[in-house]
């Protein structure tokens, strides 16, 4: 098992070093002058500024020095935590833009995805059990799943935003307040935070309810559950392993998706104005600003590896058929 | 008779309609009797076996009943079935070798099912142990998972599991087709051990192999197209058969007891009748060198001994 894991790791650490030496390298293939058009198409008015950017940039990108010696330069900044500067919010650097629109993000997606499996997989699982139920919920995880997000969502902001006024309709709290500890703000984020959640969590589901009930169904069709049932079984004991043996793929497919938290939200926060590494990589875009770019491409990436590994860790050990086949098979 | 089985009609609901896969199936099963059922594949030999422990979704009990030692077997009364499948009757599947639930260790899923019936683990264990050492399984298998059982181990597994609660009957379907040849001996012989033990009463073990199964059944029955042939002690059967479809069968055997001859093995031409909707009058008629013009209406079963029988219009002459 330790080779199996070790194996995935440099996989993983390979794939890091590629996506960062691209990260490194895409401003540098752009054509032309990246430093000029960076302070040229953002209106750096101030011309001191503009000067005090320029001469950082020329230094970071330091074009004086090899390509080899920008490229450990590049490593070594990278290891201490250093993204540069941004040019879009200067004179903050890139690590704590992004750091500041992380929790958005994070606390937008991880609720969204953690709900919507344990209640679509609670759903998924009655549902394959109860004739009733399956008629409901399958055609409605089935409706569910074929909406198109950019859809749904624009219907929530408009009936929950604007037709009932219910909840604010964009932002992550309200223009006028200061982001601080007290409960008003706690509150007002927790408006705001709503409709995108809901919409989050109504996309996903359905999928994760049609998953678990069509895997809940082959597993009570399947040869244990045959066998159990000929020996008289109670049908609560042929459930329960059904169950559980249903969870199993779900259990990495969680792990999976929230491997693209971190970059997953970009139309759900666009659509309702919300602050987070999704809106933050359009304005990067807009704004040519390659450092933020590449800062949160860097999050991306490591958000996606760190995930995928932990589906992998999942996968092994949760079930005892690929825990013991990566063990090497005994007696 | 430990096992009575009177013109028993289960059918299988298909969008076409119903597959006639039992078409009036009657035979008896003495105590302590091992009959092996055998039949070309698709003749039913399957749905009879599980008509007597559970229907599953698409089979539909259309006629006929069966009495187990005595008292009526619910057949078509899932839940009274219920009380009856594991203690009563009990069944080795055919695909033994995913019979047991692949993340459960299998001290664990016997420990399960046991509670489950009603019974104590902790009481049964000792029996268990030692039923397992009779099999050439150590109780270290218990903290094992499926997969870590080679196929034979699993077999012999499934088989201690299935008839742990004693049952008075023991549908055994398949159980050596999986196995390589010397494994194959070892599981006939287990069964027969289990009867002398009394862990069951009798048997029904179905089998392609009549070779093999010669070698342990008491009796043996023939089955052709959801409808049974001929029945008989298994030496008349193997050497003096006397339905045409029994001798073709015997005939297509490499000499039983014997070395491969140089004799060509014989198939017999011909598909059985497929079971939608079976041809009237004999359902062999189609493929049998004998057949004749009364063979258009049902042949009767008639009785050539006071334990052979056999439904051919030739053996009535
Ligand atoms: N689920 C099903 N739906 C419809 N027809 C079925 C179903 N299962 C079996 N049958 C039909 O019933 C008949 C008897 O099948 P059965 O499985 O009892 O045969 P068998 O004698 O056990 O064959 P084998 O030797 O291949 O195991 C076959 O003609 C088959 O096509
Ligand atoms: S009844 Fe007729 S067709 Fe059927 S087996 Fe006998 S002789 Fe052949
Ligand atoms: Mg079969």
């Amino acid at each position: 098992m330790g080779r199996y894991f070790r194996r995935k790791l440099l996989i993983y650490g390979v794939t890091f070093f590629i996506a960062v030496t691209i990260n490194f390298a895409i401003p540098r293939l752009m054509p032309g002058d990246p430093v000029a058009r960076m302070l040229n198409r953002h209106s750096v008015s101030n011309s001191e500024s503009a000067a005090a950017l320029r001469t950082y940039f020329e230094d970071v990108f330091g074009f004086d020095v090899p390509l080899w010696q920008q490229y450990l330069n590049y490593w070594t900044a990278l290891l201490q935590g250093d993204l540069g500067v941004s040019v879009f919010a200067f004179p903050s650097p890139v690590s704590s833009v992004v750091l500041d629109a992380l929790p958005y993000t994070i606390g937008l997606l991880v609720p969204a995805i953690l709900l919507s499996w344990i209640v679509g997989n609670g759903l998924g699982a009655m549902a394959a059990r109860s004739k009733w139920l399956d008629n409901s919920v399958l055609p409605l995880g089935y409706l569910l799943t074929a909406v198109p997000y950019m859809w749904l969502a624009i219907l929530l902001v408009w009936s929950g935003g604007v037709l009932l006024d219910w909840f604010p309709a964009a932002r992550g709290y309200s223009l006028s307040m200061q982001p601080n500890l007290s409960w008003a703000f706690f509150v007002d984020l927790v408006h705001h935070w709503f409709l995108p959640f809901l919409s989050l969590f109504i996309v996903a589901l359905g999928g994760w309810a049609i998953g678990m009930r069509n895997l809940v169904i082959y597993e009570l069709e399947s040869d244990y559950s045959n066998y159990l049932q000929a020996l008289g079984a109670p049908r609560r004991l042929v459930r329960r392993y059904a169950f559980r043996n249903a969870m199993l793929p779900q259990i990495s497919g969680l792990a999976l998706q929230l491997g693209v938290v971190v970059g997953g939200a970009l139309v759900t926060e666009v659509v309702f104005a919300y602050p987070g590494l999704g809106s933050l990589l359009l304005n990067a875009i807009n704004n040519q600003d390659f450092f933020l770019l590449q800062g949160i491409l860097l999050f991306i990436v490591i958000g996606v590896l760190l995930f995928n590994f932990l589906a992998d860790v999942a996968f092994v050990l949760v079930d005892p058929r690929t825990r013991l086949g990566l063990e090497g098979g005994q007696s | 008779m430990a096992l009575e089985v009177e013109d028993l009609r289960v059918h299988y609901r298909t969008l076409r309609g119903d597959v006639r896969a039992l078409d009036g199936v009657s035979f008896g099963l003495a105590d302590g009797e091992i009959m092996g059922l055998a039949g070309e594949s698709g003749c039913g030999k399957t749905t009879l076996g599980k008509s007597l422990i559970r229907l599953d979704g698409r089979m539909r009990h259309v006629g006929g009943r069966a009495v187990l030692d005595g008292g009526e077997l619910p057949i078509a009364d899932d839940k009274a079935m219920n009380r009856r499948r594991y203690r009563d009757v009990s069944i080795i599947p055919q695909y033994s070798m995913s019979a047991m639930n692949p993340t459960r260790k299998i001290g664990k899923l016997t420990a399960d099912l046991l509670r489950a019936k009603g019974e104590s683990f902790r009481e049964l264990r000792p029996e268990l142990v030692r039923r397992l050492e009779l099999v050439g399984l150590s109780e270290q298998v218990l903290d094992n998972y499926p997969i870590e059982l080679s196929g034979g181990m699993k077999q012999r597994m499934v088989m201690v599991l299935s008839t742990l609660l004693d049952p008075s009957l023991l549908i055994a379907d398949e159980v050596t087709s999986a196995l390589d040849v010397s494994n194959q001996k070892a599981v006939a012989e287990t069964l027969v051990r289990f009867r002398e033990l009394g862990f069951v009463k009798s048997m029904v073990v179905v089998t392609h192999d009549l070779s093999l199964v010669y070698q342990i059944a008491d009796s043996i029955m023939i089955m052709y197209a959801g409808r049974i042939v001929e029945k008989g002690p298994a030496d008349t059967i193997i050497n003096a058969p006397r339905h045409p479809y029994t001798r073709a069968l015997i005939e297509a055997l490499p000499e039983v007891g014997l070395e491969y001859g140089d004799r060509r093995l014989k198939s017999i031409p011909g598909k059985p009748p497929q079971l939608l909707n079976p041809p009237t009058g004999c359902r062999f008629r189609d493929r049998c060198e004998l057949a004749h013009d009364r063979c258009i209406e049902d042949p009767p079963a008639v009785d050539l001994a006071p334990d052979h029988t056999a439904s051919c219009w030739k053996v009535v002459d």
